[in-house]
């Protein structure tokens, strides 16, 4: 099996830094991490080849801070997200050109951290913390051991 | 996101966030009759204040914190910072090490280009709403698209330290350099991403062009020798012909209320800066292949139709691709880093040719190098009044148009330009309101 953990989000702003909090701590514990960053293509760029992804992304849709969301990417296509950035495209967008590529992993999971704030600034709020360490759990359980 | 509202004396078109643009703002157009009575772009995204704030760091921290301006063309704002602060310094860097600098903005030029024309731009001409729509049609077309855009972002890896926001470039040269067998590690994927550029400029000359031909006034850099991308003195279509240091003398910005950036103009008048102009002010510095290939795909040496800036963003795409590839082959490793760098209290400007257009900076700083004066002005900025003189006049020819498909083409104009709305807040939604 190929799996693959893939982080988004920009660390300067606040918790949409979790992607790349859990991909640091991952990497700690021996985890391989494609960091995204906020460049999309790069999204498509590391899906390809593998056959399991996990994708780590902030979320702001109004539930509670720290609500873990568990999207199963199945066969039909990604209505698009809200786009909060100014960034090209959306991660539903990305997740539908990796689709149409067929770069797709059969199974692809996106682990959704709902945030509190997204301001410029570094550091997670407590919520978003706990709900990340639960994302490492899940993830260390899962692909932590040969 | 459009909507349409129509009452016995106005029509307006509306698109609350404009897509395929970098950063936020809205599009307003005031349709009387068969008078366009007032074009209004509106920036709502914030201002971000990046002047205020270089004001007490030192010198030396400027191109790093510029260079977060921008996620698309990092590699610009570290370019001009560093431009101005040496020539505040009173130094230059010449031989390898400018050459890097020049590979390193190659990089940035490709995957700037190929992300605008294939992701941004190209749907427009094809008629699909992204390029996901795109991608299901034509999946080969797209993965060669990812494949040239990741090629440049390579570039600015291995010469920048990291894709996005490089982190190797100084005053006075680079933390660190290439080994010769790095660079030549990379040839074999920038000969791949210069056919990809070549089948890229013959397809894009194939799209069919709305009909637009403004009598613009251009402004770009005209370089020693070269297409213009690291330098050169500033240069227009109108006879301008002036050293980066009188920049202030003949361009101004204003505030206008409708737009968090600032609107520039040269002696009152709109401009425009980025493919289009660089291309008619430096064709003749494009090597010979290139001009006998633009000619070949229709394009003379003189291109007014902003639509077909796609076409000039293809062919700076391969001069990128065979610029870096000549600059890989020419490379042998510097002696020295970096220049030694003293600070002192004085004042620099520097300019050079971000992927959308000429990026002008200058800074004061005091004894110690700490900055007291920044001013930046990025091309969108400079273009926001042209959009709308274009805007204008592609409205006021298209009125039979209906009304979803005037505001697509409305839609299609601002895109011709690129704009980099996050660079110019310190910029879309689309509303058009017709009174008849």
């Amino acid at each position: 099996m190929r799996p693959r953990v893939l982080a988004l989000g920009n660390p300067y702003r606040q918790d949409d830094g979790v992607g790349p909090w859990i991909a640091r701590r991952l990497r700690e514990a021996g985890l391989e991490v494609c960091e995204v960053g906020d460049d999309l293509t790069r999204l498509v760029e590391g899906l390809a080849g593998a056959d399991e992804a996990w994708v780590i992304e902030a979320v702001a849709s109004s539930q509670p801070p720290g609500t873990l969301h568990v999207l199963e990417v199945g066969s039909a296509p990604l209505a698009a997200f809200e786009r909060l950035s100014s960034h090209t495209f959306g991660l539903s967008e990305a997740l539908e050109l990796a689709r149409a590529l067929g770069v797709l992993p059969p199974r692809t999971v996106v682990l959704g951290i709902e945030g509190r704030c997204f301001g410029s600034g570094e550091g997670l709020s407590p919520e978003v913390a706990q709900s990340a360490e639960k994302v490492i759990g899940i993830l260390l359980g899962r692909l932590g051991h040969p | 996101m459009a909507d349409t509202a129509k009452t016995r004396q106005t029509r307006t078109i509306r698109v609350g966030q404009l897509a395929r643009v970098e950063g936020e703002g809205a599009l307003y157009v005031r349709v009387r009759g068969n008078q366009v009575k007032e074009v209004r772009l509106d920036i709502f995204e914030p201002p971000r204040f990046f002047e205020a704030f270089l004001r007490g760091r030192s010198f030396a921290e400027v191109p790093d914190i510029t260079a977060r301006i921008c996620g698309i063309c990092p590699v610009a704002y570290q370019m001009s910072s560093c431009q101005a602060l040496e020539a505040a310094l009173g130094i230059a860097v010449g031989g390898q090490l400018k050459a890097l600098r020049r590979l390193l903005y190659c990089g940035e030029w490709i995957e700037s280009h190929a992300l605008h024309i294939y992701f941004l731009h190209l749907p427009d001409f094809l008629g699909y709403p992204d390029a996901v729509r795109l991608a299901q049609d034509q999946p080969e077309r797209v993965k060669q698209a990812l494949q040239l855009k990741k090629t440049g972002n390579e570039l600015m890896a291995l010469l920048g330290g990291r894709e996005i926001h490089p982190i190797n470039v100084k005053v006075g040269g680079f933390y660190r350099v290439p080994r010769k067998a790095e660079l030549l590690a990379v040839r074999d994927k920038l000969e791949q991403a210069r056919e990809i550029a070549l089948e890229t400029v013959r397809f894009v000359a194939g799209l069919n062009f709305p009909d637009l031909k403004p009598d613009y006034t251009f402004v770009s850099l005209r370089e020693e020798g070269a297409y213009p991308i690291l330098e050169g003195r500033i240069v227009s279509n109108r006879g301008l012909d002036i050293p980066v240091s009188a920049f202030e003398q003949h361009f101004q910005e204003e505030h206008v209320p409708h737009s968090n950036a600032l609107h520039a103009t040269l002696s009152g008048q709109p401009y425009l800066v980025g493919p289009l102009a660089r291309y008619n002010l430096n064709y003749d510095l494009l090597p010979a292949p290139l001009q006998s290939l633009a000619k070949e795909v229709g394009l003379g040496p003189v291109c007014r139709n902003p639509f077909q800036s796609i076409v000039v963003r293809a062919i700076e795409t391969l001069y990128a691709c065979e610029e870096a590839l000549r600059l890989m082959g020419e490379y042998e490793e510097p002696d020295a880093l970096s220049l030694p760098v003293v600070p002192k209290a004085a004042t620099g400007a520097g300019c050079s040719e971000a992927p959308r257009g000429i990026l002008y900076h200058r800074y004061q700083m005091d004894q110690q190098g700490l900055i007291t004066e920044a001013k930046i002005v990025p091309p969108t900025s400079q273009n926001q009044k042209m959009i709308e003189e274009d805007l204008r006049q592609f409205v006021a020819a298209h009125l039979e148009l209906p009304q979803p498909e005037l505001t697509l083409r409305c839609e299609q104009t601002i895109r011709n330009y690129d704009p980099c709305i996050s660079c110019a807040t310190h910029f879309l939604r689309l509303e058009m309101e017709h009174e008849t």
